[in-house]
């Protein structure tokens, strides 16, 4: 297990390779289909997203005598970003992006270029994440919607694999050219 | 039907926080497969973590509390409007309390209504039959898994599928092939052979009713979906796509029958968050029965 702890160095994430287990810790920062949009589109980030993650995730949260209290947020899917984030990567200078399902080619080679990486959180596991995150440090963009605003959480050893590394290496298209080869032996 | 919007509050708040019984054995029998120190290994891990956690906080296992799909058998005399109105209750309590996501966008405004009611939502299913009880089903299914769902039209050359059951289990494979991890595998499937395009994807959300150890009365069909569960834990595509054994937890097929010109297969991807529950109610409204 890697302890992948802020700030988010070029060299700390240039040294993780596919396949690595990680615990993050620091801050990440929430956004989906409309962050991503908005942010391709020249809107400008309401926080400072240089060396920053970015945390695909819909959370539910809710307010309790006046507190945020997350409830669940475990990632979304990943792909649906995939015409902005290569983009959105090097433009703010991204050290990871967060999410399930794994990205394509452009994000894969703007990972390369930046010195980023996607970490694959286990979709689903809304509980055991909601559990990692220690503080709801701030809310933007909330006209989006609760799920699609941009959310300031503080985490504490967030469990990931690197599926995508900074190399050019990602697991996703290796495990679907072998389940192709596989599925060939089966039909 | 006293209580009813009370109940289906209940219901709501456990189809989103407990997997049913026999879905939770079945997940955890598969993570004993994976490879000690595998990428898989730490990915079931961390699910089985997860439903249990869910379980003792109460709160939503998932955080996409998706799609809410009721189906309601129900006897003579039953009151449908009633009912709905509960249900629309129950579930705008339910999103206030958080066992539910703010989770339904106006589709041409792009605007959340913030309740999870509107048109479409909550989606519910009736049917009527002899009996003097109301049997109330929940599924709450991810957008996640909805997204990675299929219908393919055979004979299909791409995948070089006839109109015949070898069709049939070549297009289900490939499904699993194209879906690799975006559903949140290890996932189920619900599938339909015949139909239209409504009729099919509507009775492949319906296998999904079945217990993970129903058997299909049908031995065809239920050989096919023995051979689909192998042949594609063969494939490798694991737990979130990381590779590994558990890519297909279970897979349950249904037939309807076709026009001569069609024949779809309708393929319902569900993630190993099978969240699904129900209950029986007499005719006082009380429930006496849980049937999962």
């Amino acid at each position: 297990m890697i302890q992948l702890i802020q700030p988010y160095t070029e060299e700390k994430i240039r040294a993780l390779k596919m396949g690595d287990m990680v615990h993050v810790s620091g801050m990440v920062y929430t956004g989906r289909d409309a962050v991503h949009k908005f942010l391709h589109e020249g809107g400008k980030p309401p926080v400072d997203l240089t060396n920053q993650m970015i945390y695909h995730c819909g959370p539910v949260v809710i307010k309790e005598k006046g507190k945020w209290v997350v409830k669940a947020a475990g990632p979304t899917t990943s792909s649906r970003e995939e015409p902005y984030q290569g983009h959105i990567i090097e433009k703010f200078n991204l050290r990871a992006v967060i999410g399930k399902g794994g990205m394509g080619a452009k994000t894969l080679e703007a990972c390369k270029k930046v010195g980023c990486v996607y970490l694959h959180a286990i979709g689903g596991a809304a509980q055991v994440l909601a559990e990692c995150v220690t503080g709801v440090e701030g809310v933007y963009l909330e006209e989006f919607g609760s799920p699609e605003a941009i959310w300031a959480f503080r985490v504490k050893d967030f469990p990931a694999v690197v599926t995508m590394d900074s190399h050019g290496n990602s697991l996703h298209a290796a495990v679907l050219e072998q389940s192709k080869e596989r599925l060939k032996q089966l039909v | 039907m006293r209580n009813l919007k009370a109940n289906l509050l209940e219901l709501i708040r456990r189809t989103s926080a407990e997997l049913p019984d026999d879905v939770v054995q079945t997940v955890a029998r598969y993570a004993k497969q994976e490879q000690e120190g595998s990428n898989a290994q730490y990915a079931m891990n961390i699910i089985v973590k997860n439903i249990d956690m869910a379980k003792v906080k109460s709160a939503p296992l998932c955080q996409d509390t998706g799609s809410i799909l009721f189906f309601v058998r129900s006897p003579k005399g039953f009151d449908q409007f009633a009912f709905e109105k509960a249900a629309a209750d129950a579930v705008a309590e339910a999103t206030a309390k958080g066992y539910l996501r703010q989770n339904s966008v106006d589709s041409v405004t792009g605007k959340n209504t913030g309740n999870n009611l509107g048109p479409g939502s909550p989606s519910i299913h009736f049917h009527q039959h002899r009996g003097t009880r109301a049997d109330v089903r929940l599924i709450l299914k991810g957008g996640g898994c909805e997204n990675v769902g299929a219908q393919y039209s055979l004979p299909d050359t791409r995948i070089n599928a006839n109109r015949d059951l070898d069709g049939v289990r070549k297009a289900i494979l490939d499904a699993v092939l194209q879906a690799q991890g975006k559903g949140c595998g290890p996932g189920i499937l619900g599938v339909c052979i015949g139909g239209d395009r409504a009729t099919g994807y509507l009775h492949s959300k319906e296998q999904l009713l079945r217990t993970m150890d129903d058997v299909n009365p049908n031995p065809a069909l239920a050989a096919l979906e023995k051979d689909i569960v192998v042949s594609a834990n063969k494939m490798g595509i694991g737990p979130m796509g990381f590779g590994g054994a558990s890519t297909l937890l279970g897979c349950k097929i249904g037939a309807l029958n076709r026009l001569p010109a069609s024949y779809f297969v309708s393929i319902s991807y569900m993630c190993w968050a099978y969240r699904r529950q129900g209950f029986v109610l007499n005719d006082s409204g009380k429930i006496v029965e849980w049937l999962y």
